[in-house]
């Protein structure tokens, strides 16, 4: 569990940084103080970016919790390491592109170069579709090659792990198609703004979670 | 920073005036329909745990005398009772009901930030409900496997609810899990973005410290439930070995290997220990507003009761493990989550020190609410001083799943939160309905509740010290069960049975309090803090009229010298009534 309480630790870290930034050498009962200086919302942005980074700090104790399990249940003796397809490696090349080119759409949206959006989008969400059917072509060599879930836990584990990965990423793309379709039908970028910047930041933050998730598979 | 007007944000408030019965009473939006959907699902789901905990009790206290009750409906009373009062009564009454109605209002907003999530929220919740209700129907019936659904028990052939009871359970969970997500994120974002001019963190009433708290604590923990479910559901479905180890169940060699059943404990109460204070910071902070309102005084200490509300909930993510002291773990581990379970102790008894100070040279009025929160003062002391029993290793190993245990818990996170529910409904009924319930059915309810409850629990203890364990369909002919313990447990029931039926009175007093009651107007408690402070009582859509409110001062402005009434509302301007603290409440 000590990757779990590593991160927790951190998010409790930062919580108690901000209140101290905000709270620390407020007064509640001297009015004039508190009126001149922090008043409404804590945070200058969208709610919605506030809701995202909860909802990501969420996900990321859902991973964290299964990478704990993982690395406990690994030194059980029955643990048999499988063989990660090749496959992976080129489907990762695949979300590091679909990421990358999120990121180019999100500068195109912020700066409004409106004709960058629609490719950028499209071509954003197909390396995604991409990169799941890639990782469903892996599961099915694995199966192929007699890595069955209830035959070892470290395969039930494979199975797990991209499955919710993927669970994830499915999520995204469901936001994803609704902005995508917004842009089709003729919405100009500041309406989608908000949406593509947020998609770009969940997309790395998957990205992000696959290359630890990977490195753990590999290096186990 | 600078101040942003919600109003000047306003392209970010979804519009969702409710036009139709449907739209405004079932597909409703409005965060205060929610909180009352919410309330009342919790509600009637909680009765149905109470209905299961009556069952169970009429085994104990009269054993062989009924035959509706057999070994596997009794555990399965016993499982499932837990896991409702636990997760979908206190939990979603909580957050769900409480958090909905109060922070919007208590804050100066309009709404919650998300309000479609917020409605998707209660629904899902209603379909988690209706699942575990499903798992007394399904062939096999309810899950047996105690609350805490440990494996390889829970998902091996014999115990009851294998079949099915087990996958409907855990599927509820994962559920209830989605929709608390949803509304916790709208919980989460409403606090920190839409808080009305003026309104401070430092100036929020500890109601919502509290449920703000306890929301940041159930993000982050119930995915720990989330994951040993699915896990579980894997190794019950497909024939996984995430926890089910090498093992012969009904005679037979199964096909699992290498699972680690105490990996499932660790998950479970990584999520299990925080849940505790899940349901115990938001009644930490509705018991300070109630003391504080119905005293007369501004709360004692607010500023370290908000961080003593922090340090609880960092601290509860590091105490897990002294629920598995018997689990044959390092004794070093004993030692240290020993430790951190003892300094746990420092900021809540620091908050009970504070509750009682607040109380000194108060003007204290004995009303229903207030009556209810003092006496959540000492059933709450009494069951975290058992608690500093069951804290260490050495006393714990002895009194490990006897009723000992059962009755600290029940004390601590049973008793004492459904305490502080009671004097909330009271507390707020007047605003959530206009009108006022009826006082001296108010002060039945309480006195039976409260006598009843220690009537329960107090021998409960005893029984525990004898050494009679916990979830037993019957003791048999046991030497160390005197006779004057089994007339005890006859005597337990019986007090359990009376709690039960005086809890009608509390049922009848809001059901016919919402056409008899008498007209409460909008502040009948004389309270300073927003909600209380709405053009329209209830408050309708949108809560505010035309102009939100603005906050000048913090909420616990009681008996201000030089003032002219005993209570400052949070709206008035320093330059027009002076501001508690500089003027000597304090000095």
């Amino acid at each position: 569990m000590y990757i779990t309480l590593v991160f927790l630790g951190v998010i409790m870290a930062t919580i108690i940084w901000w209140l101290l930034r905000q709270t620390f050498n407020t007064q509640p009962w001297v009015s004039e103080a508190a009126d001149s200086t922090v008043s409404g919302p804590s945070i200058d942005t969208s709610s919605k970016s506030v809701a995202l980074t909860t909802f990501l700090a969420v996900a990321t104790s859902v991973f964290a919790l299964f990478i704990s399990a993982y690395t406990i249940r690994m030194d059980e003796p029955d643990w048999r390491p499988l063989a990660e397809p090749a496959l992976l490696w080129a489907n990762t090349v695949v979300l590091i592109l679909a990421s990358v080119v999120y990121h180019w759409t999100r500068n195109a949206a912020v700066n409004g170069v409106q004709h960058r959006i629609r490719p950028g989008l499209t071509i954003a969400g197909a390396l995604t579709v991409l990169f799941l059917l890639g990782q469903l072509v892996a599961w099915r060599q694995l199966l192929a090659a007699g890595y069955y879930a209830d035959a070892n836990v470290a395969n039930a584990f494979f199975y797990l792990l991209t499955a919710v990965h993927g669970l994830h990423m499915l999520g995204g793309l469901w936001v994803w198609f609704s902005s995508t379709i917004k842009v089709w039908t003729g919405a100009d970028s500041d309406s989608v703004r908000l949406s593509i910047e947020l998609c770009t930041v969940y997309w790395h933050f998957l990205l992000l979670v696959w290359i630890v998730l990977f490195g753990m598979l590999l290096s186990t | 920073m600078a101040y942003v007007s919600i109003a000047d944000r306003d392209h970010e408030v979804e519009h969702h005036d409710p036009q139709t019965f449907i739209s405004k009473y079932v597909w409703s939006q409005d965060h205060k329909v929610i909180a009352i959907q919410y309330g009342a699902l919790a509600i009637f789901i909680g009765l149905v745990g109470m209905l299961l905990s009556s069952m169970f009790r009429l085994q104990l206290g009269f054993p062989d005398t009924f035959q509706f009750i057999n070994p596997e409906n009794y555990l399965q009373f016993v499982s499932t009772h837990g896991m409702i009062m636990v997760i979908y009564l206190l939990t979603a009454l909580f957050l769900g009901g409480f958090g909905n109605y109060l922070i919007p209002l208590q804050l100066g907003s309009r709404d919650m930030v998300f309000p479609f999530m917020n409605m998707l929220s209660v629904w899902v919740y209603a379909l988690s409900v209706l699942i575990l209700i499903a798992s007394f129907f399904v062939p096999g019936g309810a899950t047996g496997a105690g609350w805490t659904l440990y494996p390889p028990q829970a998902i091996s052939q014999g115990t009851p609810g294998v079949d099915m009871g087990i996958i409907l359970m855990l599927l509820s969970l994962a559920v209830f899990i989605v929709a608390f997500t949803m509304g916790g994120l709208n919980y989460v974002t409403t606090v920190l973005q839409a808080r009305c001019r003026g309104m401070t963190l430092m100036r929020m009433p500890l109601s919502i410290w509290g449920i703000f708290m306890a929301t940041i604590l159930g993000l982050l923990a119930f995915p720990a439930l989330l994951v040993s479910a699915i896990m579980m559901l894997l190794d019950r479905l497909i024939g996984t070995s995430f926890f089910m180890p090498a093992m012969m169940a009904a005679g037979e060699v199964t096909d699992h290997n290498g699972g680690s059943p105490v990996l499932f404990q660790h998950l479970f109460w990584f999520f299990g220990h925080p849940e505790v204070y899940i349901v115990a910071l938001p009644a930490f902070g509705i018991v300070s507003d109630l003391l504080s309102v119905h005293a007369r005084k501004n709360i004692f200490g607010y500023r370290m009761m908000v961080w003593a509300i922090i340090a609880i909930g960092g601290l509860s993510f590091i105490v897990w493990a002294h629920h598995m002291y018997v689990s044959g773990m390092n004794p070093y581990f004993g030692f240290f989550f020993a430790t951190t379970t003892l300094i746990i102790a420092v900021p809540t008894a620091l908050k009970v020190y504070n509750w009682v100070l607040t109380l000194w040279q108060g003007n204290i009025h004995l009303r229903v609410p207030m009556l209810f929160a003092i006496a959540f003062i000492f059933t709450f002391t009494h069951g975290g001083l058992t608690g500093l029993f069951l804290g260490n290793v050495t006393i714990d190993l002895p009194l490990s799943d006897t009723y000992f245990v059962v009755a600290h818990f029940h004390m601590v996170m049973g008793v004492s939160p459904v305490l502080v529910v009671f004097g909330a409904i009271y507390h707020w009924y007047p605003k959530m309905t206009g009108r006022m319930y009826n006082e001296t059915l108010g002060k039945w309810h309480f006195w039976l509740t409260f006598l009843g409850a220690y009537s329960l629990y107090l021998p409960m203890h005893y029984i525990g010290f004898l050494g009679v364990p916990r979830r037993y369909f019957a003791m048999g002919n046991t030497d160390f069960m005197p006779d004057s313990a089994i007339t005890l447990n006859s005597a337990m029931t019986i007090s359990a049975l009376i709690i039960a039926a005086s809890q009608l009175i509390f049922l009848y007093n809001i059901i016919v309090s919402l056409k008899k009651g008498e007209p409460s107007g909008g502040n009948p408690w004389k309270a300073t803090s927003l909600e209380w402070l709405t053009p329209d009582t209830p408050p309708k859509h949108g809560n505010w009229g035309h102009d939100l409110p603005v906050v000048h001062r913090w909420a616990y402005d009681y008996s201000v010298p030089g003032a002219p009434d005993d209570f400052t509302p949070q709206t008035v301007p320093a330059d027009v009534v002076p501001v508690g603290r500089d003027h000597g409440v304090d000095s």
